[in-house]
């Protein structure tokens, strides 16, 4: 008997090893990366396990090869992931609008540090939440996800190849490296409590078989690789048989807005955030990945303290969840946005927000926030 | 009624892609027959094929051939194969792509797959050129060659590409032109039957966009160029198999036995699947 792909039970381990087991828990079978800190352990992790029972690991020359290999390898079935940091991510920009025109299911994992450039390699940072959204060119529908702790680093992976699978994109997690380095404990669930979800099959006969032609949910069954379908796959605009119409207007359009809307018409099922205390709140802080930590300490703080304090914290940040944002400042008289960045989801709250004023708590170059630092911008606000 | 009659080929063809987008005298169109012919001599299996092409005019081929079938972005044809490779094995991937796409923008996919020794298949359409865009300068364009963006002769070196692959690591090398239809043909019926990483250059003839620039005026004469300057020489040293105006060395230049990336790699994995046993 080989070792078990899952490992039920509890741990203690950090957050880029649990991600890595998130991957291998998802039934990921694929994974291609090159080193890049501080994700790097993730890399190592899968090298040492994937062998374990005949999961396939591969160093790639680059993270563009590496983001091209796992698109390639998801399309020959297998579940398949890579996983880098902001320099990395950047370099693999180009192939995830291959991946989200091709309607690759994979996973990306974004540990970000403080940037520009090489930047801040050992620091965490959020810089890279906005290039999650816009970084490949052109227009398309995209789904972020958000960590805050090393169990959300396993439950997160989970989750995102479930919505990669079901949507058939790219999902992106984007980590900080303060959830991929910190240590912490973390319940590996049973096989029965784990979400795995595979790709919709063809329901077609190979001749019948148009590889871009969705289903009502928008998203259209995949064949793969070696089972007889004959199927073309093309980065360029292509019609529902997948083959290039370059000159149409009318394919362009009901291409792009397909994915556009697959994620937009889905977004009520696609979108998790946790609301702490939001009920009465008269200062919302809308936080996200380990500044959402400090800022649920802040409002505890706030709260005792007698003012009326509350955390709308984001798991998925894109899609916006817009209207639970809308809904849980509407009623606010100021809404704090803490970033490890110059301010970059603040501008979605802002967006959403119209009649409350929105601060933004931008912090850069060194530690997350502390509780207290926000703890200071909430009384002021208050 | 008249019968119809279909070409007996074009069950390898994607006939709802047919005309294809190459111009009059291009050798793409020459690249790809020698290939089907060499799939149908073998009876390849189409069900486990997969051709895999980057950006440019030769990368239209992947839309072309009646079986699975990838266009990556510019470049990524081979890490691509790579991943679809490495997922499943019994697939056979052959990539078709061009000099730039292969060797500028992908040529560090390229000599890191031969390197591994990975079983991906690539034949690369050499035309010196980019010539979808129009016919700017490339990593193949020779020196003092005229072309859009070497408006006074090309300054640069260029790569030889079969001394490039043999350096890498490549299991099989061989280059020939689009004059030599039939060796093209059995050199890729030999590589579809190897193991490990395999490549071919086809110098192929750009006539619209890159030999009119180049003092030679019609198709007819880039032929006439290669069967007047090719010289097989079969295992010769790749390093000095030239391509000048005088010489075009041309051959089987790699041919050896070496296992793949791919069978080391499930080796690998039984191997640490036997010692957990043991534990």
């Amino acid at each position: 008997m080989s070792k078990k792909a899952l490992l039920t039970g509890a741990y203690f381990m950090n957050g880029d090893i649990a991600c890595a087991e998130g991957a291998i828990a998802a039934g990921c079978r694929f994974f291609a990366g090159y080193p890049i800190t501080p994700a790097t352990e993730i890399a190592e992790h899968l090298s040492e396990r994937m062998p374990e029972f005949g999961g396939i690991y591969i160093q790639m020359e680059d993270e563009i090869a590496s983001i091209a290999a796992v698109i390639g390898a998801s399309y020959a079935g297998l579940k398949a992931m890579t996983a880098t940091s902001g320099p990395g991510f950047s370099l693999m920009q180009e192939n995830i609008g291959l991946a989200v025109m091709t309607e690759t299911p994979c996973v990306i994992v974004d540990i970000m540090r403080g940037g520009p450039s090489t930047g801040q390699p050992t620091l965490p940072g959020q810089q890279d939440v906005m290039q999650a959204k816009w970084g490949s060119h052109g227009d398309y529908g995209i789904i972020a996800l958000a960590p805050s702790s090393v169990q959300e680093m396993f439950d997160l992976t989970v989750e995102a190849f479930a919505l990669s699978e079901i949507y058939r994109l790219p999902v992106l997690l984007m980590g900080d490296e303060v959830v991929g380095h910190m240590w912490e404990k973390v319940v590996i669930p049973p096989a029965a409590q784990i979400k795995i979800v595979n790709r919709k099959k063809p329901h077609q006969t190979p001749d019948k078989y148009a590889p871009f032609m969705p289903d009502d949910d928008l998203v259209p069954p995949m064949a793969c690789f070696g089972e007889g379908y004959h199927f073309h796959a093309t980065g360029l605009t292509h019609n529902e048989q997948g083959l290039p119409k370059t000159q149409s207007s009318e394919v362009q359009s009901k291409l792009v807005r397909r994915l556009c809307d697959k994620i937009n018409m889905n977004a009520d099922k696609i979108i998790r955030y946790e609301e702490v205390l939001l009920g009465d709140a008269d200062v919302v802080v809308v936080a996200y990945g380990i500044v959402a930590r400090a800022a649920l300490s802040a409002v505890r703080k706030a709260r005792e303290a007698g003012i009326k304090a509350g955390l709308l914290r984001l798991v998925t940040l894109w899609p916006f969840p817009e209207s639970r944002v809308a809904r849980a400042t509407e009623h606010a008289k100021a809404v704090v946005v803490p970033e490890m960045n110059c301010g970059q989801m603040v501008r979605e709250v802002e967006r959403v927000a119209k009649t409350v004023p929105v601060s933004s708590l931008s912090k850069l170059g060194e530690d997350p926030h502390t509780p207290k630092e926000i703890l200071e911008v909430i009384k002021r606000c208050a | 009624m008249v019968e119809e009659v279909m070409h007996p080929f074009m069950k390898y063809l994607r006939s709802e892609m047919i005309p294809h987008i190459w111009c009059p005298g291009c050798g793409n169109g020459i690249v790809l027959n020698c290939f089907v012919h060499a799939l149908d001599e073998l009876q390849k299996d189409l069900d486990k094929l997969v051709v895999v092409s980057g950006i440019g005019c030769i990368g239209r081929t992947a839309g072309y051939v009646n079986a699975d079938s990838f266009h990556t972005t510019h470049g990524r044809a081979v890490a691509f194969g790579t991943g679809v490779k490495l997922a499943n094995p019994e697939l056979e991937v052959v990539v078709i792509s061009g000099d730039g796409d292969l060797f500028a923008i992908g040529g560090n996919h390229f000599i890191h797959a031969a390197r591994r020794n990975i079983g991906l298949k690539v034949i690369c359409a050499n035309n010196f050129n980019y010539g979808m865009t129009g016919g700017q300068q490339g990593p193949t364009t020779p020196l003092e060659a005229f072309t859009t963006t070497t408006p006074y002769g090309n300054i640069e070196h260029p790569f030889n590409l079969v001394h490039l692959a043999a350096a890498s690591g490549a299991a099989y090398v061989a280059r020939w032109t689009t004059l030599h239809v039939r060796r093209l043909t059995m050199s890729i019926k030999k590589m579809l039957q190897k193991e490990g990483f395999c490549f071919i250059e086809v110098i192929s003839p750009c006539p619209e966009i890159f030999a009119r620039r180049n003092k030679m005026r019609t198709p007819l004469e880039v032929m006439e160029w290669y069967k007047r300057a090719s010289v097989v020489e079969n295992f010769s040293d790749p390093s000095k198999a030239e391509i000048s105006p005088q010489r075009l060395v041309v051959g089987e230049f790699v041919d050896v036995e070496k296992v793949s990336y791919e069978k080391l790699l499930h080796e690998k994995i039984s191997q640490i699947n036997e010692k957990a046993v043991n534990w």
